[in-house]
């Protein structure tokens, strides 16, 4: 049986979150030895798990926990099966929700226009993406010259295709809102 | 024979040589594909980073629209749309509460979720119909068969292959006749949705990945998944800059590769849309066809 109510009020918000007991992992560093993003982490996924397990809420503020590409190698290795990638994104919801603007820049921009496009068109525009995305990153000259290629290619569509159901899509996100809190610019 | 199909939306886009050359290759084998209708966004890894519920709502309500269209399964060529499907599927099947939830969002039935297969298990499945079919088998070329992160993890919910030592895709390989090679990288991560927004981790991870293939002596990537597809090949370019030794290699989609051994139109499979240039593979294929089918005759 899993015991929602003890430890510190961050490891207590994770286990309810995710079902998962986070006390189980002890620290064989197995997730770190295979992350493929660990050198650029500040904080390492072993490291991380620890913090989660001691109730440190610094962590919702961390970079390392938006540097997690969700390639799920830790979760698969796992002897204990905590599923480490899960928890990073319980605690990427809880950051949204709590601290929000923490996530590095360009990563968050991402995931905001990534959103902003799928509750606008149903689906993704990848044109609306880059737009959105760099309006927001501020990173107006990367790939400058990656466009007139995927033109050439076919592979970038000039305007979205919405699909009937937009009312639904919006129903779903209006359902999954927050809890508590918001970012300034939920999308 | 006839599957339920979610194309996602790279394969209307940027990976439309993907879209191109799957529905090439199904019609050659008489293999019929129902899209869902009015299908969604999964909602990629945007939506499970940052709102879990949504993240699960939006693939979802992809699972009851099939339902209700009574298909048993659906296809995710997508590597991406078959994790967030299939890890739907996974959670609200393992939770009650949470499937009743989300069926009162969507505002339909969320009963029996059909089974989600991707790329891989499509083409097995398939397998002997292939090889009927077969007219130019890859005979001699080596591929590096390059699995990536969402074909076979998390294992819980894929239920597909060994996570750790995949086989499926080099069995689809080897039965159209081609030589897959074993090397070191083949699970290993492309830094899939950080094309943009971290584009020099995607070049580190790209490099290793292309470093490991080209000393394996492949002539070519094999993948199933348009993210893979777009780091290792739109990126090439300037993970080989500058180093020694880093020629072109070409990144083909597994239904790519399929259908030429198919004999089916490189063209009409969309293989001169890719950034590394296929030409000097096919040009080699066809003299290398020419030749055995000269033996032949």
């Amino acid at each position: 049986m899993t015991h929602h109510e003890h430890g510190p009020a961050l490891t207590r918000e994770i286990r309810s979150r995710t079902g998962i007991e986070p006390a189980r992992c002890y620290q064989c560093g197995k997730c770190t030895a295979g992350c493929p993003m660990a050198m650029e982490m500040p904080t390492r996924i072993q490291q991380i798990m620890r913090k989660i397990q001691q109730g440190r809420e610094e962590l919702l503020e961390d970079p390392s926990i938006w540097i997690c590409a969700s390639c799920e190698q830790c979760s698969g290795r796992c002897p204990q099966e905590v599923e480490p990638a899960r928890l990073i994104d319980a605690l990427r919801e809880l950051s949204m929700e709590r601290a929000p603007g923490s996530a590095p820049r360009r990563i968050g921009a991402m995931h905001r226009a990534f959103l902003k496009q799928v509750k606008l068109n149903g689906r993704m525009f990848e044109v609306g993406l880059v737009v959105g995305y760099k309006l927001r990153s501020g990173a107006m000259t990367d790939d400058v010259e990656a466009a007139p290629g995927m033109m050439v290619r076919g592979k970038l569509a000039l305007v979205p295709t919405r699909i009937k159901g937009l009312d639904e899509i919006r129903r779903i996100f209006e359902a999954c809102e927050p809890r508590r809190g918001a970012d300034e610019e939920t999308p | 024979m006839k599957f339920g199909y979610y194309p996602g939306c790279s394969l209307h886009a940027t990976a439309r040589e993907y879209s191109e050359s799957l529905l090439t290759l199904v019609d050659a084998l008489d293999v019929e594909l129902e899209e869902v209708e009015d299908w969604a966004c999964c909602g990629a890894s945007s939506a499970h980073s940052t709102n879990h519920l949504l993240g699960v709502a939006l693939p979802a309500r992809t699972l009851a629209i099939a339902e209700g269209q009574g298909m048993e399964n659906i296809v995710a060529p997508c590597a991406a749309c078959y994790g967030r499907l299939a890890g739907a599927a996974h959670e609200v099947n393992a939770d009650p509460a949470l499937k009743e939830k989300v069926a009162g969002i969507l505002e339909r039935p969320l009963d029996n979720t059909p089974e989600i297969i991707n790329v891989l298990a499509f083409l097995q499945q398939l397998l002997p119909v292939i090889q009927d079919k077969i007219t130019k088998p890859l005979e001699g070329v080596k591929v590096a068969c390059y699995y990536g992160c969402l074909l076979v993890r998390p294992h819980k919910v894929t239920q597909f292959d060994d996570p750790e030592q995949p086989e499926s895709m080099e069995q689809v390989c080897a039965a159209v006749g081609a030589t897959p090679l074993a090397w070191n990288k083949r699970i290993e991560c492309c830094g899939a949705g950080f094309s943009l927004s971290r584009t020099g981790s995607v070049i580190r991870l790209g490099r290793e990945i292309l470093d490991d293939a080209r000393a394996a002596g492949a002539e070519l990537v094999v993948v199933g998944c348009p993210m893979c597809h777009s780091n290792l090949d739109m990126r090439q370019g300037a993970m080989n800059k500058g180093q020694a030794g880093a020629d072109d290699l070409p990144v083909l989609y597994i239904t790519e590769l399929v259908g030429l051994a198919l004999g089916l139109d490189p063209k009409a499979m969309g293989l001169h849309r890719h950034y590394v240039s296929t030409k000097p593979l096919l040009d080699r294929l066809s003299t290398a066809l020419v030749a055995s089918e000269g033996k032949v005759s």
